[in-house]
C-alpha cells in the first residue's frame, strides 16, 4: 500500500531544510534534548524548537518519556529509508572509487599495450602467413 | 580481477576523519588518477546523476583546484581549494571548502599513497578545525547522502500527483 500523499508531502517539506536535515542526523546517533540539539547552530533555541516541530508533525521524531529533560528521538519508521545516513554517504564513496577502480584498471591495460608495443618492435617479428 | 577492497572510515582525533581504501594498481597511477582532470572528472562524481562538468586543478604548490557538480535537474554544487603540498606519488596535501553548502568550514586535507606490490593504499586524512566543525560535516555527510534519496523521493512524489 502507498503511504499517503499527505504523510509524504510532510516528510518532504520537513526535509526540505539543512538545519533539519542535519537534526535529523544527529538524532541517528542517540537521543538528544533541545538545549544538545541546538549547541552546533548559530540558532536560538526557540528557532530550533519550532524546526523540531516540524520534524514531530512529519513523523520523523518524537519526545522520550524520559524524566524532565524530554529528549527528542529519531522515529525510523516514516523513513527508514533514510535513516542510514551515513551508509549512505559510505555508499557513495564506495561507488566513487569503484570507478576509479575502473579507470585504473583501463590505465594498466593502455599501460600494457604501449609495453607490448614496444616489446614488439624490438623482438623479431615472425613471418606472415598468408591466408586466403 | 580487482578484489573486493573495503573502505574504512576511522576518527583518530576529534578533529580528524581518515578513509582508507586499497587499489589494485601502482601509486603513480593512482596519483594521475586524483589529479589530472579528465581521469578525475570520470570517478568523483557522488550521488548517482550527477557529474563533474568543472574540474580544473593547477597542479604545483600554492596552484588552486576547483569542482563542480550537477545533477539532472541543473543544480550545483562547487568546491575547491589550495595546494600546499605536492610529492610525487606520494603525498598531496589541499584545503578544501565547499562553496555554498553548510559545512564545517575550510579542510586541511592529506592524501597519502603506500605501494605494496604493486597494490596501493590510498588514505585520506580530513582535518576540522574543531571537534564541533568535524561533527557538523560528518552531519553534512550524511546529510549529502541524504541528498540522493531525498532526490528519489522528490519521484516519487512527482509520480503520486500524477
Amino acid at each position: 500500500m502507498k503511504p499517503s500523499s499527505y504523510a509524504l508531502d510532510a516528510t518532504f517539506a520537513a526535509l526540505a531544510d539543512p538545519t533539519r536535515r542535519a537534526i535529523l542526523a544527529r538524532l541517528a546517533n542517540g537521543e538528544a534534548t533541545v538545549t544538545e540539539l541546538a549547541a552546533p547552530f548559530d540558532m536560538s533555541q526557540p528557532a530550533i524548537s519550532k524546526h523540531l516541530k516540524v520534524l514531530e508533525r512529519a513523523g520523523l521524531i518524537t519526545r522520550s518519556r524520559q524524566a524532565q529533560r524530554r529528549p527528542r528521538k529519531l522515529e525510523p519508521g516514516p523513513l527508514a529509508e533514510a535513516t542510514d545516513w551515513i551508509e549512505r554517504y559510505r555508499k557513495i564513496w564506495e561507488a566513487n572509487f569503484k570507478r576509479l577502480d575502473a579507470v585504473l584498471q583501463e590505465l594498466k591495460s593502455k599501460q600494457k599495450k604501449t609495453v607490448d608495443a614496444l616489446l614488439d618492435d624490438v623482438k623479431p617479428k615472425p613471418k606472415k602467413r598468408r591466408t586466403k | 580481477m580487482t578484489p573486493a577492497a573495503a573502505m574504512k572510515v576511522t576518527t583518530p582525533t576529534d578533529r580528524e576523519v581518515v578513509m582508507t581504501r586499497a587499489f589494485d594498481a601502482p601509486r603513480g597511477m593512482v596519483f594521475d588518477a586524483l589529479t589530472k582532470p579528465e581521469l578525475v572528472k570520470r570517478w568523483l562524481l557522488g550521488p548517482p546523476g550527477w557529474t563533474m562538468p568543472v574540474c580544473e586543478i593547477d597542479l604545483r604548490v600554492g596552484g588552486q583546484y576547483r569542482y563542480v557538480w550537477q545533477n539532472a535537474d541543473g543544480r550545483k554544487m562547487g568546491m575547491g581549494g589550495t595546494f600546499k603540498e605536492i610529492v610525487r606519488p606520494s603525498r598531496i596535501v589541499t584545503t578544501e571548502a565547499y562553496e555554498d553548502y553548510w559545512t564545517g568550514g575550510e579542510t586541511l586535507v592529506t592524501t597519502e599513497l603506500v605501494e605494496t606490490r604493486s597494490k596501493t593504499t590510498l588514505s585520506t586524512t580530513v582535518r576540522y578545525a574543531s571537534r564541533e566543525a568535524r561533527d557538523a560535516a560528518l552531519k553534512m555527510g550524511a546529510t549529502k547522502g541524504l541528498e540522493a534519496s531525498y532526490d528519489r523521493l522528490d519521484e516519487m512524489l512527482k509520480g503520486e500527483t500524477r
